[in-house]
C-alpha cells in the first residue's frame, strides 16, 4: 500500500480534475496518479473503444522536440540515427515511425514515436523512461540538436472506428490523414499536433494539446455521445489483443528487436549491407541477431481453457517434468475475443505457429498454443 | 434459519446448520472489476481455514477467494463456470462459490454480522 506521502508526491496529468469528476478510478502508474478504470468497467471501455471511439489520456507520456542547430530537419534525422536502428532519414515530412532508442548490450532502453514536423523532429517517449531518454539525448544530441522537453502539453488518444468522424467535426484536415501521418494542425482551434496512430489496433488519433486547453478539447470531444473516457486497463487489453509491446513487461533493456519481433520496424538501410548500417548503441549485436537468428524470440499465446494467463507465467515444452523453456511477459483476457491472450519469450525452436506448449498456472500446467500476432485484426487506415 | 456471516477478506458465508454457502461479497466484486473467470475446488476436498480455496478472475488480475472456516467441499456452482459475470450481477445470492461441512463451529466466532462487515468497508 502507498503511505498518503507517496500519494501525494504522485504526479497529475492535465487533465487528472477531469478523471476524478468522471468518476475514474485512480491508481499510480510510471509516477502518475492516472485512472485505471471509469465506473462502465474495463470489459465495457475496451469493447466500446472496438465498437465506437474511446478517449484515453496519455499525458504521463514525454514528448520532446528535436531541433537541429543547423535548422535543416535531416541534420537532427542523422543525430537521432545515432541512438536508435530506425531509418529516421527515411521519415517523410509530416509522417512519423515507430523506433526503440538501444542500449551498449543491443537492449531496448526505451520505445518511441519518431515524427518528422518538417523543421523539426518530434519524439514521444514511454512515462516511465521519459527523463532518462531526455538525459540520454542530451548526453548525446546536443551538439547537433535543441533537446526541447514539452512538458507543458498534454497527450489525449482518440481511438475506434468512430474516430475519425468524430475528430473530423473539429479538425476538417482529420479524414485526409493515414496511418502514421503526424504534424501540426488545428483541432477546435487549438494549436495541435495531431497523428494518425496510437496504442489499441484500432484507427484513431493522437493529439498533442497545450496543457492549459487540454480538459477544455477532452470535455469537447467527450460530449460527442460515441466517445468513452477509458482508463489504463482497458488501454493495457486493447494494446495486448492488438500484438503490441509493453514497454518494460515485453520488451527491455535485456531484449533485441529480433529477440522481440520487431525485425520490421528496423528498416534495410541500417542492417548489415545498408546504407547506413550499424551506427547505433550495441549495433554489433544486433545486426548479429539479424545475420545469423537470435535464440529467443517473442510470440502470442491462446488458450484451450478460459483460465487467463498473466505476466510471470513459467512455459514448458512438455505437460509434466522439464525445466522451463520461457516466460509470459503480458497476459490477461482479451475481451474482444471472449478469451485469454498472452505473449512471452521461448527458444525460437519453440516459437513457430501452432507449437503446443504449456503454462504452470497455480501448480497446474495449462495448454496453450503459439498464436499469431495481433491476435484481433488492426484497422489502421493505410 | 440462515445467518450471514462475513471475513476480512471479503467472503460471505451463509449458515444452515452445519453447512456454510460461501461466495464474496458485492463490495469484493466491485473492487475486482468485470470477471472473466471462476475457478473452484474439486468436491470432496479438504480445506482449511484461510487455505486458498477458489480463483476468481478479472480483465485485469486473479485474487484468491479463501476458506472461511474449516471443513470439507459438499457442492459447488458450475453457473460460474459458465457464465462468471454472475459474480458482478449478483454476488451474494446467485454467485455463490461452494457450500462446505463447517467441521469447527467455534471457528465462526471470529467472523464478522453484517453491521462490522459494513463498518469494515466503510
Amino acid at each position: 500500500m502507498l503511505s498518503r506521502d507517496d500519494q501525494n508526491s504522485l504526479q497529475r496529468t492535465p487533465l487528472h480534475g477531469l478523471h476524478v469528476s468522471l468518476g475514474g478510478k485512480m491508481v499510480p502508474f510510471a509516477g502518475y496518479d492516472m485512472p485505471v478504470q471509469y465506473p462502465a468497467g474495463v470489459l465495457k471501455e475496451h469493447l466500446h473503444t472496438r465498437k465506437l471511439a474511446g478517449l484515453f489520456d496519455v499525458s504521463h507520456m514525454g514528448q520532446i522536440a528535436l531541433r537541429p542547430k543547423s535548422g535543416k530537419v535531416d541534420d537532427a534525422a542523422r543525430a537521432l540515427e545515432r541512438l536508435v536502428p530506425q531509418d529516421v532519414l527515411a521519415i517523410a515530412p509530416g509522417r512519423q515511425r515507430y523506433a526503440q532508442f538501444t542500449n551498449e548490450d543491443g537492449g531496448l532502453q526505451d520505445d518511441l514515436m519518431v515524427a518528422n514536423f518538417g523543421d523539426h523532429l518530434f519524439l514521444v517517449v514511454n512515462a516511465a523512461c521519459k527523463a532518462e531518454d531526455e538525459a540520454h539525448l542530451r548526453a548525446n544530441l546536443s551538439d547537433a540538436c535543441i533537446i526541447d522537453s514539452l512538458a507543458d502539453r498534454a497527450l489525449i488518444a482518440l481511438q475506434g472506428p468512430k474516430a475519425e468522424t468524430v475528430l473530423a467535426k473539429l479538425c476538417a484536415e482529420a479524414p485526409a490523414m493515414k496511418f502514421m501521418d503526424a504534424g501540426p494542425h488545428k483541432v477546435a482551434g487549438l494549436a495541435c499536433f495531431v497523428s494518425r496512430s496510437g496504442y489499441t489496433g484500432e484507427d484513431g488519433f493522437e493529439i498533442s494539446v497545450p496543457a492549459a486547453d487540454a480538459e477544455r478539447l477532452a470535455k469537447t470531444l467527450l460530449e460527442n455521445p460515441d466517445v468513452m473516457p477509458i482508463g489504463l486497463g482497458a488501454r493495457d487489453s486493447l494494446r495486448l489483443e492488438a500484438g503490441l509491446c509493453l514497454y518494460g513487461h515485453d520488451i527491455d533493456t535485456a531484449t533485441t528487436p529480433v529477440e522481440a519481433a520487431l525485425e520490421w520496424s528496423v528498416q534495410k538501410s541500417r542492417r548489415t549491407g545498408g546504407a547506413r548500417a550499424g551506427g547505433f548503441p550495441g549495433a554489433e549485436k544486433v545486426l548479429a541477431h539479424f545475420d545469423h537468428g537470435a535464440s529467443r524470440r517473442r510470440i502470442g499465446l491462446r488458450t484451450e481453457g478460459r483460465a487467463p494467463v498473466r505476466e510471470g507465467a513459467l512455459l514448458f515444452a512438455h505437460e509434466a517434468g522439464g525445466e522451463p523453456i520461457g516466460k509470459v511477459t503480458s497476459g490477461g483476457f482479451g475481451p474482444s475475443l471472449n478469451a485469454p491472450v498472452a505473449m512471452g519469450y521461448v527458444p525460437t525452436a519453440s516459437s513457430a505457429l501452432d507449437t503446443k506448449l504449456f503454462a504452470e498456472v497455480r501448480g497446474q500446467r495449462l495448454p496453450l498454443t503459439v498464436a499469431a500476432m495481433p491476435f484481433v485484426k488492426n484497422t489502421y487506415k493505410r | 434459519m440462515t445467518t450471514t456471516l462475513y471475513t476480512t477478506d471479503h467472503e460471505w458465508l451463509a449458515i444452515d446448520g452445519d453447512v456454510a454457502t460461501v461466495g464474496i461479497t458485492d463490495y469484493a466484486q466491485s473492487q475486482l472489476g468485470d470477471v472473466v473467470f471462476v475457478e473452484l475446488p474439486k468436491v470432496g476436498r479438504s480445506l482449511k481455514k484461510a487455505e486458498a480455496a477458489a480463483v476468481v478472475e478479472s480483465v485485469k488480475a486473479a485474487s484468491d477467494v479463501y476458506a472461511p472456516v474449516t471443513g470439507e467441499v459438499l457442492e459447488t456452482n458450475d453457473a460460474l463456470t459458465a457464465e462468471p459475470a454472475l459474480v458482478n450481477s449478483n454476488a451474494q445470492d446467485a454467485a455463490w462459490f461452494f457450500k462446505i461441512r463447517i467441521a469447527d463451529k467455534s471457528e465462526l466466532g471470529g467472523l464478522m454480522d453484517e453491521a462490522a462487515y459494513k463498518a469494515h468497508t466503510a
